[in-house]
């Protein structure tokens, strides 16, 4: 078995991870489901990097690790506001959060 | 005989000036004394006479001489434009100088008594010391812009003259009218200003008369130009056909300030500027043919007028217009001396005759005012008969009557007969059969006014009012000392010039030798245009250097036409008095309208109302819709169009913020794609 | 004292007063800002009055000059200058800004420390404007001035101030930065022909610039000046502007910031673009705009039902000949034009003075709301005549001589256009007699006109000096012509001499006339300065 099938399966369940991701952003009024999918798109990111990895050297893995930590500091502050608004309108339909036009 | 030099020429001015700075300042400080108006107002005046007099003295006892100028200061300078506050002495600006300062010192007295009782009597001595002000420095100015000063000048007191009496709004209008219109005259001469700039470099009249016959070309467009614009200004000052419209309305002012500028002074500055540049007018044959006809036309329309006035100011005034257009008459076929004649005796007999309606005006005043009846004290209809109650009055007014009729031996009788002859013996046929029909119609409405105002029953109250009318007597002695000075000066002042074809009477040359230097210029130039056939307009054969042929163009020689001129006026007089005399009037408050032809001389031709709606009615119209549509709606609306523009622009902008985050989301995506797409190919 | 007025440090200090005085008029008391304010404004025209006498006439030349690198860089520098024109235009600003300090006394009764400082602020941009001779400099103090006016309308104006006040804002700005990005351009210029930047006005006069261009940039410069003038069809923001200003903000509109555009353009548009100013395009379109101007403002004036708007389109009329004068290029014209700028200026401003005086006892500007004031109101009632009959060049009165030169100079080029503009004097009667009629004179019919009192010491005062300046300018003009002519003079050869038709690739070589912008050590004394000219 040679790297190469497996590198090519990697990307593409990392494509269809992030194509997943987008359509959920895209298309979910649930703020929740909205966050859940933008982490599955930066895992999607992640799992490229890492087959990427395998040719082309460490920095993917480094990557990663960075992508990683960022991500949890991004679902801290993410998690806060959405609970801040959450208290605000009793809702987590994205939709209503449009207070923020001109 | 030693060289004349203008004596005190600034106090001649100086006093004037300083009156009204005295009288102005006293209208606010002291606005209950009257004694300081009383003494300073017409004493600034009778010294100034007195100065002129002096002047007069000096200038006879010196050799005939180039003219005196009296430089002060440099007004403005620019360029090679230099224009000096520089007054010019000769023997018509000396002249021009005692008639005003002459008859204005006496209307100052008479005012004296006239306006007595007005609350403005400061304000009144002040606007008429700055008008006798102005009008020396229009008749002394050494060139053209400085006359101006005066031109508008004595415009400006007018107007305030005219709307002294501001809390009528009548009068105001008038004023306001007077001031508009003669605007209109003051555009002409401004452009005729330009235009002798242009071609001279200078506005100094000296040397622009010197220089005139060599540059300009006679007959040629431009002088002819210059002359018209100037003319146009007269037309404007002197109220003549089509700018007479202010005059008549401008006798709301005080009766002594139609006297002294509507009458003496200021409306005959057009005539005295035809006069003064003569030389202009002597090389532009056309311009000469105009002021001529416009003079003759004028003569004849407001004569007519005249006939159905029955406001005895307004019977003045239309008398006045057609007088001026004698001189105009006059000074268009180039018979200058004879315009200033007129223009002389004009201010005698005149400045008499209205200070003459002025006193029954006060006289009735007076009256109605102690037996409380009402009516319009201007009107002739509520006259009649008061020759038994103001008997001086009613005396110098007959001399005047006569003398603007131009009955021998009285001043107007050698001034008008001058005017007519001298129309005729140039060629001018037509004018000269006007000049004449003028004369009987002039004879005819003095004599309807006299008649009208002294004679046959009183009407100035109700049925039963003998009684009352013992409150009418003659006005106070300050009034009447000033009409019988200038009773004396309409009986005699004609003497100075008695033409030598005249039997049995000494012939007087003195105004003829007087004025000759001053206008032996433009005579040379009208001769030697004559020589060159440029007079050939209007048919007259005139040899250089001497005469026109002596006979009328119906033949004859002076001598018969005087007596053939005199004779219809005395039997116009006495038709007109003897007809009049009989007829029954009816108070104004009782008179029928008039019907057919006196309608229409009643409204005088009814040109107010044809100005007001070919003009001034179309002129507002478009000025409102120039502010209403052109500010309003096509230049505010465009800026405002345009602002409401962005603000649509930016509005449709904004609705891509949406507010929904999936909507940013896909964008961006978009945005991402394409990048990479480019990035990729 | 000859130290002083030989050198620029008149200038600098000129500028340096009122800007003191704006700090100090915040910093101080709200009571006492008005009295800060006047002092303010004494000191600045005690300072400027002996100017007029150490002027030398007879030079071209800018006087009390002087230049130092201010941000090396980029070629500016702090330099400033005066001649005759600007000379007459700062004597104008600090004459009339005690007066409108005076003036406001009554009128402005809530945050005076901000409006006194707003005015002082705009007194300096105004002197900065007329004396700086560095573009970056002068298009500083040109926005400066927009800011403080701004103000001025829109917070102490009348019903529609805010509207008037974004209009007037709009239009100066939207002219300005058209000029700023023409004043970068001429910089670059600078850089190409040169191998630096300047923003020196001596220096940019030296550029040769091709003629195509030059119209280009002689448009910008032109638009901006032509909104301020302000030229048919841009004149909309006036009379809005003057009719919601509080009167101070009026009579320093007319009096002086119309005179910017003018100024512009004697200044900066002609001499740095002649080929552009001399063209024939260009001129038949100034003309033509000055003439509606002159003609159009006057109809539309005469239908006015409020006095101040009234006022407000004569200034466009009066502004069209002074327009009509500057480009007709003929000595006369030109002189009668910069001294029809100070006569306007004083004759508008007493107008709007004397109409803000009855504004503030009637609360109205509408012309028929009066009517016979002139018993109860006397001395209002000779006032308004004698400026009135300034306003409309009654001769013997500041108005005349101005009027006269610029028909008389234009007729020599373009009588057509002069004899139209001529008509302007009939119209001028036409709007301004009614006007007086139907204010002080006609019957006093109105109760609460009745109880008018006439002016008051104070009010006395102020137009004191504007009428005395009236009758001294009518009757004795020459000091000021003589001050202008060797400026205009000297303007008018250079444009004549560097002028080209627009074919023309080339400039020819630059003649050496006059019109050199000698800068002089600091430390000069006058008599020196003499001295220099007379070599």
């Amino acid at each position: 078995m040679t790297g190469a099938p497996l590198g090519d399966l990697a990307l593409v369940v990392s494509a269809a991870l992030f194509a997943i991701g987008v359509a959920g952003v895209l298309l979910r009024r649930n703020v929740i489901i909205v966050f859940m999918c933008v982490e599955l798109m930066l895992n999607a990111v992640n799992l490229s990097f890492v087959a990427f990895s395998r040719t082309h050297g460490i920095d993917g893995q480094i990557v990663v690790l960075f992508v990683i930590s960022v991500a949890a500091a991004e679902a801290t502050v993410g998690l806060a506001l959405i609970l801040a608004i959450f208290r605000h309108y009793e809702s987590v339909d994205l939709d209503l959060f449009r207070r923020l036009r001109w | 005989m030693s060289e004349y030099h203008p004596i005190l020429p600034g106090l001649i001015l100086g006093l004037p000036l300083l009156g009204a700075a005295l009288n102005g300042l006293g209208a606010f400080a002291w606005r209950e004394n009257k004694t300081v108006p009383t003494i300073v107002g017409p004493l600034t005046v009778l010294g100034a006479f007195a100065l002129a007099l002096w002047n007069l003295s000096a200038m006879r006892g010196a050799p005939p001489h180039e003219a005196s100028l009296v430089s002060y200061w440099t007004w403005f300078s620019s360029g090679d434009l230099h224009v000096g506050v520089t007054l010019l002495f000769d023997q018509l600006s000396l002249l021009m100088t005692l008639i005003v300062t002459g008859v204005g010192g006496l209307i100052h007295v008479y005012s004296v008594g006239y306006m007595r009782d007005d609350r403005g009597y400061s304000r009144y001595f002040s606007y008429l010391n700055l008008f006798i002000f102005f009008m020396l420095v229009l008749v002394l100015a050494a060139n053209y812009v400085l006359m101006f000063v005066g031109w508008e000048g004595v415009g400006l007191c007018s107007y305030l003259l005219i709307g002294f009496w501001y809390e009528n709004r009548e009068y105001s209008d008038a004023g306001k009218k007077a001031f508009i219109v003669n605007r209109i005259g003051d555009f002409g001469f401004l452009i005729a200003m330009f235009m002798l700039y242009t071609a001279f470099g200078t506005l100094d009249m000296l040397s622009i008369f010197e220089r005139a016959p060599g540059t300009l070309v006679a007959g040629g467009v431009l002088v002819t130009a210059i002359t018209l614009f100037l003319f146009l200004g007269c037309v404007g000052k002197s109220a003549q056909i089509p700018l007479h419209v202010w005059l008549p309305d401008a006798m709301a002012g005080p009766t002594p300030v139609s006297a002294l500028i509507h009458a003496a002074t200021m409306v005959t500055a057009g005539v005295y500027l035809i006069a003064r540049s003569g030389v202009l007018f002597a090389l532009a044959p056309f311009s000469q043919a105009v002021v001529a006809s416009v003079g003759a036309g004028t003569a004849l329309f407001a004569a007519s007028i005249a006939l159905q006035q029955n406001d005895i100011k307004k019977v003045l005034a239309y008398s006045t217009i057609s007088q001026l257009g004698y001189m105009f008459l006059a000074v268009g076929v180039g018979a200058y001396t004879a315009g200033i004649f007129h223009l002389m005796t004009h201010a005698f007999f005149k400045a008499l005759l209205f200070l003459g309606a002025g006193a029954v005006i006060y006289a009735l005043h007076e009256a109605w005012d102690e037996t409380g009846e009402h009516g319009d004290p201007n009107d002739m209809r509520n006259y009649g008969g008061l020759n038994r109650f103001m008997p001086i009055t009613w005396r110098t007014m007959w001399v005047g009557t006569l003398a603007i009729a131009g009955v021998f031996p009285f001043a107007g009788f050698f001034s008008k007969d001058e005017i007519i002859w001298e129309a005729g013996v140039r060629g001018y046929a037509v004018l000269w059969g006007v000049g004449i029909a003028v004369a009987l119609l002039t004879a005819g409405y003095m004599t309807r006014l006299m008649v009208m105002t002294f004679h046959g029953a009183n009407r100035s109250f109700g049925e039963d009012g003998a009684g009352e009318r013992s409150h009418l007597h003659e006005v106070p002695r300050v009034m009447w000392a000033p009409l019988v000075a200038l009773a004396v000066l309409s009986a005699i002042g004609g003497w100075v010039q008695i033409p030598e074809a005249l039997p049995l009477l000494p012939s007087v040359n003195l105004l003829h030798a007087w004025l000759e230097p001053v206008f032996q210029p433009a005579l040379a130039v009208a001769g030697a245009g004559a020589a060159h056939g440029v007079v050939a307009v209007h048919g007259a054969t005139v040899a250089p250097g001497e005469s026109f042929s002596r006979t009328s163009p119906l033949g004859g020689g002076e001598a018969l036409w005087a007596v053939l001129a005199t004779v219809p006026a005395v039997a116009v007089v006495l038709l007109v008095f003897r007809s009049l005399s009989r007829r029954r009037y009816r108070r104004a408050a009782q008179a029928p309208e008039p019907r057919g032809l006196a309608a229409v001389l009643y409204h005088k031709w009814y040109v107010d109302e044809l100005y007001d709606r070919i003009i001034v009615r179309p002129l507002l119209a478009l000025w409102r819709g120039c502010w209403r549509i052109v500010d309003h709606r096509l230049i505010d609306g465009s800026v405002n169009g345009l602002a409401g523009l962005s603000r649509i622009a930016g509005w449709t902008g904004s609705q891509l913020q949406s507010g929904r985050l999936s909507t940013y989301i896909l964008v961006f995506m978009i945005g991402a794609l394409l990048i990479l797409g480019s990035l990729a190919f | 004292m000859g130290k002083l007025y030989g050198t620029h440090w008149i200038l600098t200090l000129l500028l340096a007063v009122p800007l003191t005085g704006a700090v100090a008029c915040l910093v101080g008391p709200e009571r006492r800002a008005r009295w800060t304010a006047l002092a303010t404004t004494l000191v600045a025209l005690a300072l400027s009055l002996p100017l007029f006498w150490t002027f030398s006439t007879g030079t071209a030349e800018f006087q009390n000059a002087a230049s130092f690198p201010w941000i090396e860089r980029w070629g500016i520098s702090y330099a400033v200058g005066l001649d005759g024109i600007s000379l007459l235009m700062l004597l104008l600003t600090t004459v009339l800004m005690p007066l409108v300090v005076a003036g406001s006394f009554s009128q402005i009764g809530r945050r005076e420390r901000a409006f006194y400082a707003s005015l002082l602020i705009l007194m300096m941009g105004m002197l900065g404007v007329f004396v700086s001779l560095d573009l970056f400099l002068f298009y500083m103090f040109w926005e400066v001035m927009l800011i403080p006016m701004y103000m001025i309308i829109g917070i102490w104006g009348g019903k529609r101030r805010i509207y008037s006040a974004v209009k007037f804002f709009l239009f100066t700005a939207a002219g300005s930065l058209l000029m700023l990005v023409a004043i970068v351009a001429l910089v670059h210029l600078h850089q190409q022909q040169f191998g630096e930047a300047s923003f020196a006005y001596a220096d940019l006069l030296r550029l040769s610039i091709p003629p195509r261009l030059q119209l280009w940039l002689f448009g910008a410069f032109g638009l901006a000046f032509a909104i301020k003038v302000p030229l048919f069809p841009l004149h909309t923001w006036l009379p809005d502007a003057h009719v919601e200003a509080p009167t101070a903000g009026s009579v320093i509109l007319a009096g002086i910031l119309l005179k910017m555009g003018v100024y512009g353009f004697l200044r900066f548009a002609i001499p740095l673009f002649p080929s552009a100013a001399m063209n024939r395009g260009v001129v038949a379109v100034i003309l033509l705009l000055g003439l509606i101007g002159i003609v159009y403002a006057a109809w539309v004036a005469a239908v006015q039902p409020d006095a101040k708007k009234l006022i407000a389109y004569t200034s466009v009329a009066h502004l069209g000949f002074v327009m009509l004068g500057v480009f007709a290029l003929t000595p006369q014209s030109l002189e009668g034009a910069i001294l029809q700028m100070v006569n306007h200026g004083i004759s508008t401003g007493a107008l709007f003075l004397l109409i803000g005086m009855i504004y503030e006892r009637r609360h109205t500007r509408l012309i028929a709301d009066f009517g016979g004031i002139a018993r109860v109101m006397p001395f209002f009632a000779m006032a308004l005549t004698v400026v009135a009959l300034s306003s409309i060049g009654l001769p013997g009165t500041n108005g005349f001589v101005g009027e006269f030169l610029i028909l008389v100079g234009t007729f020599q080029r373009y009588p057509v256009v002069a004899v139209l503009a001529t008509t302007g004097v009939i119209f001028a009667a036409a709007y301004m007699l009614p006007m007086v009629q139907r204010i002080i004179l006609n019957p006093l019919t109105d109760d609460e006109n009745r109880e008018l009192s006439d002016l008051n010491g104070r009010e006395r005062a102020v137009l004191a000096p504007l009428l005395g300046l009236i009758l001294l300018i009518g009757v004795y003009p020459q000091p000021f012509l003589d001050r202008i002519s060797p400026s205009v003079n000297s303007l008018i050869e250079y444009v004549e001499a560097r002028a080209l038709p627009m074919e023309a690739e080339q400039e020819p070589e630059i003649p050496a006339v006059a019109f050199e912008l000698t800068q002089r050590e600091g430390n000069h004394t006058l008599e020196e300065e003499r001295g220099e000219i007379g070599r």
